[in-house]
């Protein structure tokens, strides 16, 4: 956990990624604080996505720089990234789907590339990393789905071990990329609950979502972004009754971007 | 006679595992004949110009093909399915001529004099390979192979290093085949470049996906399915290929994962024993 004095967890300085003349992401800085819950709102295609690669090095950034507690992490490669404490979910749920709920969870334990051989290592043993991994599965209410295959799992319970298995990695930052995307209203408040507890276990979310109740109900701070930079900051009031926010949505027209 | 078959069974199924090996992190390799033929080659050297011993003479040569696999596999890992399916049936033909053309080693009349090598020898390998691979299946490792093969990318954002587990996986794999083409000239006394024939390579990528990808034991069974039932069945002799081909037809329509489909272990079991 970052002590409290480090005010930045992350801090993204002038970013750009373009694909081929198209730009993705377009001159964007952002600080990222730890203890927060950071929301990040937009319209398709407003860039969202492409900053969660780009964070976590699925892209390479074209210009910029992204530092995460004082590391220059703009070009290191995915793993480096992600052992650096740094985990993500997908928008289009991306499980090992033949493998099983609680197999799923126990790849994420990253103490064994720590310790490759850890049986000469009494702090990862077998039965710890065990432990750690069902604790995973039980915050996401996954405890009585652990031998299922992954491939099984509904929607829902997909997109749950999708976070547990983030969470079990044990990352300082957490990245969601559109949790709720497709969920009913009764799964939606269910993962509100989740994501208050998993708050508890991380330093800072980052939550992409089209959902507005999730984002009230969650973020302490939400940026607005659209083309590829940012449209306004501010508390989840703020942004989401800001004109340009509500143009962007919208058109021009005045109504609630619910 | 049947040592003759048990031998040549034993070192089938080294190569099938060797193909299995790289299998485990999700590439297809068509260039286990050619890791074989350099361990082979390499151990041949050492035993009848240096006069080294058998035993060192394998397992250097296996350290050998596994160093020429790590080499040959860095740039040609990022390869994926089919691309790299052609990198190593190129590596197959590629050393296939180099041998031909390397005249201290006997260019395309063969290189000869080793001995040693016998049906105990290829046993204990088996052996001693078989549990290796058995205690991998329980262990972590094997989890993270299972994930880079489901997905890479993802894998990656998990902290695996997914090159370096892909590159081990080659590099374990060459040096089995590299076990098994020391063995194999040692036995033989006398081989040629084209011993080591694309033939061969892709016969024993059959073995594996006859035998079943899921588990090491498919491997097992098709490598010594294949391998003896030619042999007991003389009268298809002539019709060998065709039996083959036919066979493959009819397992991959009937059971298109392989005989065996089970995985090594239940997931329970597994779960406990790994990290």
């Amino acid at each position: 956990m970052t002590p409290p004095h480090e005010k930045h967890l992350m801090r993204i300085e002038h970013l750009s990624k373009d694909f081929g003349g198209i730009s993705a992401i377009n001159d964007l800085s952002l600080d990222v604080n730890a203890g927060e819950l950071l929301g990040i709102i937009g319209p398709n295609g407003a860039g969202k996505t492409a900053l969660i690669n780009t964070i976590t090095g699925f892209y390479q950034a074209s210009s910029g720089q992204i530092h995460f507690e004082q590391q220059d992490i703009t070009h290191l490669s995915i793993h480096d990234i992600a052992m650096l404490g740094i985990g993500r979910t997908f928008q289009n749920i991306r499980l090992f789907k033949r493998l099983s709920v609680l197999e799923n969870v126990l790849v994420a334990r990253k103490s064994f590339f720590r310790h490759p051989f850890q049986w000469f290592n009494r702090q990862s043993s077998p039965r710890q990393q065990m432990d750690a991994a069902l604790a995973c599965l039980s915050i996401l209410n996954l405890s009585e789905k652990i031998n299922q295959s992954a491939a099984s799992l509904s929607y829902g319970d997909a997109r749950r071990l999708e976070i547990a298995r983030a969470l079990a990695g044990e990352p300082k930052m957490l990245l969601l990329d559109e949790p709720a995307a497709g969920m009913n209203e009764f799964e939606t408040q269910q993962l509100i609950e989740d994501i208050q507890i998993i708050r508890s276990q991380v330093s800072c979310v980052i939550l992409i979502e089209h959902d507005m109740n999730l984002i009230r109900a969650l973020s302490t701070r939400v940026v607005a972004m659209d083309f590829g930079s940012k449209l306004c900051e501010g508390t989840a009031q703020e942004v989401l009754s800001h004109p340009e926010v509500l143009s962007a949505y919208l058109g021009d027209e005045e109504e609630d971007v619910d | 006679m049947i040592a003759d078959h048990l031998f040549f069974a034993g070192i089938n199924t080294l190569l099938a595992w060797s193909v299995y090996v790289v299998l485990l992190s999700g590439s297809l390799s068509f260039a286990q004949g050619a890791f074989m033929a350099l361990g082979c080659y390499c151990a041949g050297v050492l035993t009848v110009k240096l006069g080294w011993p058998l035993l060192p003479a394998t397992l250097v040569a296996g350290v050998f093909s596994a160093v020429i696999a790590f080499l040959v596999g860095y740039p040609t890992v990022k390869l994926k399915g089919i691309y790299f399916i052609l990198v190593t049936l190129g590596v197959t033909v590629c050393v296939r001529v180099l041998l031909e053309n390397f005249k201290f080693i006997g260019g395309v009349g063969g290189f000869g004099g080793m001995h040693g090598a016998d049906v105990y020898a290829v046993a204990a390998t088996l052996g001693g390979v078989g549990g290796l691979l058995y205690l991998f299946s329980l262990g972590s490792w094997q989890r993270i192979c299972d994930a880079v093969r489901e997905d890479e990318l993802v894998a990656a954002s998990m902290g695996i290093n997914v090159v370096m587990v892909k590159l081990l996986t080659i590099a374990t794999g060459a040096f089995i085949a590299g076990l098994a083409g020391s063995l194999y000239g040692h036995y033989m006394n006398f081989v040629r470049p084209e011993n080591f024939d694309v033939l061969l390579s892709i016969y024993v990528v059959l073995y594996v996906v006859l035998g079943g990808v899921n588990n090491m034991w498919g491997s097992l069974l098709g490598a010594f399915v294949m391998t003896l039932l030619p042999e007991y069945f003389r009268i298809l002799a002539e019709w060998r290929p065709t039996v083959f081909g036919l066979s493959i037809l009819l397992i991959l329509l009937l059971r298109p994962q392989g005989i065996l489909q089970f995985r090594t272990l239940t997931v329970k079991k597994r779960g406990a024993l790994g990290s």
